[in-house]
């Protein structure tokens, strides 16, 4: 059970930075995960006051906010035509619409949950994060650091050239993710994030001399059992860890034709 | 603490505790068409609207509320009225617990998309649990409005 001692709505970041020192506060995100939690919470920080619920366009990226929900990003028509619906399709088996006007892009990358498909996608769009005090980073530096007492502002999306693709299998519709694959395909090179393996995302290279000649059904299926190889996977109630490495090389090798078919 | 807020159009203000989820909060004050399910937030059951949009009242802090508009079956009859026998005609109901979420999420679909497919209602309603159901019923329900209805908008049948 969860319970809350004292709630304040936070009137500038200083503010919630500064009650975010003590290991007792936690910031609020959409509150769904916290809440299934059983702990008790001195002061639950809320940053709802604070504007962070808008996304931002500059000439060469998209500047999200940490209290959008995961309903404003799968809705925006910017971010889907930059990903070509993969960031709708990353989110639309996320429980419902009424759970994701409420589950946060802030909570989701802070959080670095295994089951993240939101993680799982950022990666490979090459994301940033904006920290109040630890300022810009990228979110592949930021997956792998230990939790901080920091506050994450922003998620920055740069436009970048090329295609996107997500994939995903469930063993029933809403349930977390068995496995999550995103592919971006870029002019320079491929990034490939899988997750849910069932630790959270990680970005593989795989191996991009064998998309040189572009991409095929053979050279997709080789560059897919080349990451399905190099990403470590583990078993849990959901799959077992060879059933995700097989499952890995077919959903990076169909992410990687649906980049090329589109 | 103290809150004010507009429910189902009336203004309230109330003193609630820091950790007093809306869920509670608006059954104590008279809606008991929300209902508590899984409290996991997962089976939609108590779905209200907070300004306008469809949540899961058991994960919502009443305080986060503070300063919102939120709407419950009790003060959206007329609008639900519109529906609601079409999916009774089709047995849908059952047991009729899931109903008042079920009914609050597809007034959310209505506003939101006036004319579905039967992809999108689906899509919209997945997060509404029905254990009695399978959901067939509440599809044909919404379906039979909607085509008696008449089409919102052109080319919409999925």
């Amino acid at each position: 059970m969860l319970t809350i001692k004292r709630y304040v709505r936070a009137q500038s970041l200083d503010e919630a930075y500064a009650l975010c020192q003590k290991r007792a506060n936690v910031v609020l995100g959409g509150m769904l995960w916290l809440k299934t939690q059983n702990r008790t919470v001195d002061t639950a920080i809320d940053l709802c006051g604070l504007g962070l619920d808008t996304i931002e366009e500059t000439p060469d990226a998209y500047r999200i906010g940490a209290m959008v929900s995961l309903r404003a990003l799968e809705q925006h028509a910017g971010l889907g035509a930059l990903t070509q619906g993969a960031l709708a399709e990353s989110v639309r088996h996320i429980v419902g619409v009424q759970f994701r006007n409420l589950a946060t892009v802030g909570g989701s990358l802070y959080g670095r949950f295994g089951f993240s498909d939101v993680l799982t996608l950022f990666l490979a769009l090459d994301a940033r994060v904006e920290l109040h005090h630890g300022g810009t980073v990228p979110l592949a530096e930021y997956a792998a650091r230990p939790y901080e007492r920091d506050i994450l502002t922003h998620v920055v999306l740069p436009k970048l050239p090329g295609r996107v693709a997500y994939a995903s299998q469930r063993n029933s519709a809403t349930d977390f993710p068995v496995l999550a694959c995103a592919v971006a395909l870029r002019p320079d090179g491929v990034r490939c994030a899988v997750g849910a393996r069932p630790m959270k995302a990680q970005l593989y290279p795989g191996d991009p001399a064998l998309l040189a000649g572009g991409v095929t059904p053979e050279t997709a299926d080789a560059f897919a059992a080349a990451v399905a190889q190099q990403a470590a996977f583990g078993s849990n109630l959901r799959a077992g860890a060879d059933y995700r490495r097989g499952l890995c090389r077919v959903l990076v090798r169909r992410a990687l034709l649906a980049c090329k078919e589109g | 603490m103290e809150i004010q807020l507009k429910l189902n159009g009336r203004p309230l203000r109330a003193a609630v505790e820091p950790g007093t989820l809306l869920l509670d909060f608006v059954r104590a004050h008279g809606c008991a068409s929300v209902k508590r399910g899984c409290e996991t937030s997962n089976c939609g059951l108590c779905t209200v609207l907070l300004d306008g949009k469809p949540v899961l009242s058991c994960s919502v802090l009443a305080a986060r509320a503070d300063g919102c508009e939120v709407q419950t079956l009790e003060g959206l009859q007329a609008e639900a009225e519109a529906f609601v026998a079409f999916i009774a005609d089709q047995g849908a109901e059952q047991c009729g617990f899931c109903n008042p979420g079920y009914v609050m999420n597809t007034i959310a679909l209505l506003r939101e998309n006036p004319d579905p497919t039967d992809d999108e209602i689906r899509a919209y309603l997945a997060g509404n649990l029905c254990r009695c159901s399978g959901y067939e019923g509440q599809l044909r329900g919404i379906r039979a409005f909607l085509d008696a209805r008449g089409p919102a908008k052109e080319g919409h049948h999925g």
